[in-house]
C-alpha cells in the first residue's frame, strides 16, 4: 500500500530532513539558528564578580536559618533521628552482649579442647617456642595469608585513589618538584637523628622478623618497624636518596614474590596435611633460629609485604606515586 | 603495679575523650599518638608483647605520620606557609566557608 509521492513534496517531510541530518549532507540548524562562538568563562571581570556575588547571596539565602524553614526542620529532624538511631544501635549491641557466655565460666568456648591442644602440643607440632606465632603462622596460616592479601589490596586501593599523573600545578612547576618544596631541606637535627636512629631501627625490625618464632614479634610487627625506619630515612634525606634502592618496581617485584612464596609454602603444607603425608621440612630443635619448619620463611614473606606496604602508603599520601 | 595500670587506664580514657573534643586537628593527632603509646604499655602489662610492638610501630608511628601528611595536604596545619601554598590555603578557606576545616581557626 505504498504511495509514490513527488520529489518536491518528499523534500518537505520530516523524514527527509532527518535522513539528511544523518547523512551529514545538510545541518538542520545552519541558516535557521543564529550562531555565535561561546564566550570564555571568567574573561570578563565584571561578570565574574557578579557571579561570585550571586553565589554568595545564594549561600546566604540557603543558610538563613531564620527564614528557611526547610533546612531548620531538617536540622531538627536530623538531631532527633540521629539520637534515636544511636539509642537503637546501643540497644541492639547491649542485647547482643547479653547473650555472651559469662566471664570466666569453665565451659566457655574459649576454654574448649582447641585452646588446650594449642597450649599442650603447640611446641611439638609447630616447633615454635612462641605459641602465638605457632598459631597464626601454622594452625591459622590461612587467615594470615588473607591478611597479607588485604594489605596488598589496601595498597592497590590507595594507589588507585591517590595516584597522580606527571603534570604541572598552577604555578607551572612539576607537581613532584613542588612537593619537594615542602620538604625540610637539609635539616641538620633531623638528618643527624636519622643517621643515628635508622640503622638500629631497621636492624631491630629484621631481628623481630627473624626471631618471630623464638620470642615476641613476627612478620607484621617487624615489617611495620622497618617501614617506619624507611619513612624516617625518606623524611630526612628526601626522595632522591630512597629512589636509588626502593621504587615502585621494587615494591611490585618484592610483594608479588613474597605473596607467591607464602602461597607456595602454605599450599605445600596444606597438601601434605590434607593427604596425611609426612612433610619433608624438618621442625628442628625448638629454640634454634633455623627451626619450626616453614614459619621462618612465612615470617620473612609477611615482613617484606608489610614493610613495603607501609612505605608505599607514605609515598602515595605524600606525592601520589614514586 | 595495679595502681600503675589503673593510672594508665585513666589516662587512656582521658586521651580518648580529649581527642574527640579537641578543636585543633593537629592536637587531636598528637593526643591519638599518646593514646597509642599508653595502649602499647598496657599491652606489655597484659603480657602480650607481640601486640605491644605492633601497636607502637603502627599506632604511634605509621598511622600518625600518615595523618600528618594528610593534614599537610589539605592545608589544615597552621604554620609558616611554604612558597605558593599560602595563597591556596586562603582560597580554600574562603571557598569552603561554612563547612571549612575547624583546624584553620
Amino acid at each position: 500500500m505504498s504511495r509514490k509521492i513527488p520529489e518536491q513534496e518528499y523534500q518537505k517531510t520530516l523524514s527527509f530532513r532527518l535522513k539528511q541530518w544523518f547523512d551529514g549532507t545538510k545541518d538542520p540548524f545552519v541558516d535557521t539558528v543564529e550562531m555565535k562562538p561561546q564566550e570564555e568563562a571568567g574573561r570578563d571581570e565584571n561578570i565574574d564578580w557578579k557571579r561570585k556575588r550571586e553565589k554568595r547571596q545564594r549561600i546566604e539565602r540557603i543558610y538563613d536559618l531564620a527564614h528557611n524553614w526547610e533546612i531548620r526542620s531538617f536540622q531538627g529532624f536530623y538531631r532527633i533521628f540521629s539520637g534515636l538511631f544511636c539509642l537503637f544501635l546501643v540497644a541492639m549491641l547491649l542485647i547482643a552482649v547479653s547473650y555472651l557466655p559469662s566471664y570466666g565460666h569453665p565451659e566457655n568456648p574459649a576454654n574448649n579442647e582447641v585452646a588446650e591442644r594449642y597450649i599442650e602440643s603447640g611446641l611439638d607440632e609447630t616447633g615454635a617456642v612462641n605459641i602465638v606465632t605457632g598459631m597464626i603462622l601454622d594452625y591459622r596460616a590461612f587467615d594470615t595469608l588473607g591478611e597479607s592479601h588485604v594489605l596488598f589490596i589496601a595498597t592497590c586501593t590507595v594507589l588507585i585513589l591517590l595516584r597522580k599523573d606527571r603534570r604541572k600545578d598552577e604555578n607551572g612547576r612539576d607537581i613532584e618538584e613542588s612537593d619537594r618544596a615542602y620538604e625540610p631541606k637539609n635539616d641538620v637535627i633531623l638528618q643527624t637523628a636519622a643517621r643515628v636512629l635508622v640503622p638500629p631501627i631497621i636492624i631491630f625490625g629484621i631481628y623481630v622478623i627473624l626471631g618471630g618464632h623464638l620470642g615476641p614479634g613476627g612478620g607484621f610487627s617487624g615489617g611495620a618497624i622497618i617501614g617506619a625506619g624507611l619513612i624516617l630515612y625518606l623524611n630526612a634525606f628526601g626522595f632522591q636518596k630512597t629512589e636509588r634502592f626502593f621504587t615502585s618496581r621494587t615494591y611490585k617485584v618484592l610483594s608479588v614474590c613474597a605473596l607467591g612464596c607464602y602461597c607456595l609454602a602454605k599450599s605445600y603444607s596444606f597438601y601434605t596435611g590434607a593427604n596425611h603425608i609426612e612433610s619433608v621440612i624438618p621442625l628442628g630443635t625448638p629454640g634454634a633460629i633455623l627451626s619450626s619448619g616453614l614459619i621462618l620463611i612465612l615470617n620473612i614473606c609477611v615482613g617484606i609485604v608489610v614493610a613495603g606496604t607501609m612505605y608505599t602508603f607514605y609515598v602515595m599520601f605524600r606525592k601520589g606515586g614514586y | 603495679m595495679q595502681v600503675f595500670t589503673n593510672i594508665l587506664l585513666g589516662f587512656l580514657v582521658i586521651c580518648a575523650i580529649a581527642a574527640s573534643l579537641s578543636k585543633n586537628l593537629l592536637n587531636t593527632i598528637l593526643i591519638f599518638m599518646s593514646y597509642s603509646l599508653v595502649m602499647s604499655i598496657i599491652w606489655i602489662l597484659l603480657e602480650s608483647p607481640d601486640l605491644a610492638i605492633t601497636e607502637a610501630a603502627v599506632g604511634a608511628g605509621v598511622t600518625s605520620v600518615l595523618f600528618f601528611v594528610t593534614l599537610k595536604k589539605i592545608h589544615a596545619m597552621v604554620g609558616k606557609p611554604a612558597e605558593g601554598s599560602g595563597v591556596q590555603a586562603e582560597e580554600n578557606s574562603n571557598n569552603k566557608g561554612k563547612e571549612g576545616v575547624e583546624g584553620h581557626e
